[in-house]
């Protein structure tokens, strides 16, 4: 270690021209912390190749086993090729795991507390990190699921079935998978700040939003309704737009409740964590 | 300035501090002196909002430090050197930090040029030794010209040339007319590093003084004798109103009586002494005196 050497020292007094730290010098800082570690890259990078992959897979074999015929329909199954539930699986995994790693990674460290020492306004702090959080998952979401349909339509086009952007629910499909994305990714940074423990919060994000659904069913009328209002529902409802061949249920949900369940998710993940890290002791 | 008035926390049944009242005056190096467990690390926390108290208050600069929208132009503080990621960059951790305070990031480089770290900076804080940790953590605390500075047992994993600098820059920061306070469970390095001290022990406040006035009140002096015939010394002096002990090999500690008086009566009574001398209770025991009644953990305490 070189000997240290003595800056020229300012005076106290300095800080009386204290220049005022605006939110958006805090959106800076959160976007510093979560490029600055080098796992996060990677697993964007891998698990965005995992579902391109899967989708180029899916329409390659819509291709392969192709049926001319006229009764045979293939609007959803173009769609469904690009992104399907393997896709979001990959998603809920990868976002969910993601946002919760981003507040589990300062408590368990202890950083937490370096951060609160230099931020001590926590709300402002917990959503510069919800806001980053959401624009980085989006944007990855984004570029997924786009890329996915991109690559899927293009390999189904050969075959005269591929869709465009533009086509009637198209877009809906790939916003909805887009969307999914930070739901999942606020979903476990909320986990995240309630438990703070690594493992613990990576589990119960994924519990939420892979096995929860799966308690409910649309046998029933308060089970619909239940089951209608999970992320997961939400984007299966929301990657539904062709409703031939599909099992219709007694009890459907519709687009707008399946956005209103994205929203509903999303803030109040964000409301409940910033409730949380407001009255805890760190 | 660091005003803490009836300052209580309270952990279910477990009084962690006690209404706890000091004043930390800029100008001069403060230390916070208390057995472990004694709520050093709790008070700071409270001082950095960190922790909500039970009762009482704790301001920096007259200001509770929760209700800053920003931390790092009051206070800089090294709670634990520990508490960094250690798969950032010691550059990427203090740029993150400026950042959120509106630091330049040139103020980055300055500060890492400071506490000799200039080199290491590139490289991932997993693989610092707990010594450059430390200088990460004095050099977050710099970031941001405070006029108040906090830290918590931050001569820990420090090398003896780092123990004299940190010990250098303590006085430099105070000389400049900041309010420096700094944690520690040891005496003998506050010995030459502070020149205030506020001792807790079990939460409760013990002394609140000089290094000098502490030194003053808490250091009885005892002298030790070697006589030729202990045992009539020992009579002397206790008729005397002096308390003796024999000290193992044929010494005596005297305590009430100074070493002239001993010598005066030695020489009334005819006894022949060896050695007479003079001791004065270091710091260090003194300090363990005022705390012994409050030491959390106890070795070998009966259970």
């Amino acid at each position: 270690m070189s000997t240290p050497t003595l800056a020229p020292a300012p005076s106290p007094a300095s800080t009386g021209a204290e220049p005022r730290a605006s939110f958006g010098d805090l959106l800076a800082a959160e976007w510093i912390k979560l490029w600055s570690l080098r796992s996060i890259p990677w697993v964007l990078l891998l698990s965005a190749s995992v579902i391109v992959i899967v989708a180029a897979r899916g329409a390659s074999y819509t291709y392969d086993h192709f049926d001319p015929s006229p009764a045979a329909h293939y609007y959803q199954t173009a769609l469904t090729d690009s992104f399907n539930t393997i896709g979001a699986d990959v998603v809920m995994l990868v976002a969910g795991g993601l946002g919760a790693f981003v507040v589990v990674n300062e408590y368990a460290s202890g950083l937490i507390r370096t951060s609160l020492a230099a931020v001590p306004d926590r709300r402002a702090l917990l959503l510069a990190k919800a806001l980053v959080l959401t624009a980085v998952v989006l944007g990855w979401g984004a570029a997924v699921a786009g890329t996915s349909f991109g690559i899927a339509q293009a390999i189904l086009s050969g075959r005269g079935i591929g869709l465009s952007i533009t086509d009637p629910g198209a877009f809906r499909f790939v916003a909805g998978a887009a969307l999914f994305a930070p739901v999942c990714a606020l979903v476990g940074l909320c986990l995240g700040v309630l438990i703070r423990h690594t493992a613990a919060s990576i589990v119960s994000t994924i519990l939420v939003l892979f096995f929860v659904p799966a308690f409910f069913t649309d046998t029933y009328r308060w089970s619909a309704d239940i089951s209608h209002a999970l992320p997961f529902t939400a984007w299966r409802r929301l990657s539904v737009v062709d409703l031939r061949d599909q099992f219709v249920s007694p009890y459907p949900a519709t687009v707008t409740s399946a956005w209103i369940a994205f929203a509903v998710w999303s803030l109040a993940s964000v409301a409940i964590a910033a409730l949380a890290i407001q009255r805890r002791d760190h | 300035m660091i005003e803490v008035t009836e300052l209580t926390k309270r952990y279910g049944r477990k009084t962690a501090v006690d209404r706890l009242t000091f004043t930390v005056r800029p100008g001069h190096v403060t230390g916070f002196l208390g057995p472990n467990g004694a709520g050093k690390s709790t008070t700071l926390r409270m001082l950095l909002g960190l922790n909500d108290p039970t009762g009482g208050t704790a301001t920096v600069g007259g200001r509770s430090f929760r209700n800053l929208p920003r931390g790092l132009r009051h206070v800089g503080a090294l709670l634990d050197a520990g508490d960094v990621h250690g798969g950032r960059t010691g550059r990427a951790h203090l740029r993150a930090l400026a950042r959120s305070n509106a630091i330049p990031s040139g103020r980055v480089e300055e500060v890492l040029h400071e506490v000799g770290l200039a080199e290491a900076a590139g490289r991932r804080i997993g693989g610092y030794s707990l010594g450059m940790k430390q200088r990460l953590g004095i050099a977050a605390a710099l970031l941001g010209d405070p006029p108040v500075l906090l830290f918590d047992e931050p001569l820990n994993g420090l090398d003896p040339e780092g123990v004299l600098w940190v010990r250098g820059l303590f006085r430099r920061l105070a000389a400049e007319g900041r309010t420096v306070f700094v944690s520690s469970h040891m005496m003998t390095e506050m010995e030459h590093t502070a020149d205030r001290l506020v001792v807790i022990g079990r939460g409760r406040l013990i002394a609140d003084e000089s290094l000098a006035g502490f030194a003053a009140r808490a250091g009885r002096s005892s002298v030790t004798v070697v006589a030729a015939e202990p045992a009539a010394l020992t009579g002397v002096l206790t008729a005397a109103g002096a308390t003796v002990r024999p000290d193992g090999a044929g010494a005596l500690t005297v305590t009430g009586l100074d070493a002239t008086r001993i010598g005066e009566l030695a020489l009334e009574h005819r006894l022949l002494l060896h050695a007479l001398t003079t001791r004065t209770a270091s710091l260090e025991e003194a300090f363990m005196e005022l705390t012994a009644d409050s030491v959390e953990y106890l070795a070998g305490e009966p259970r």
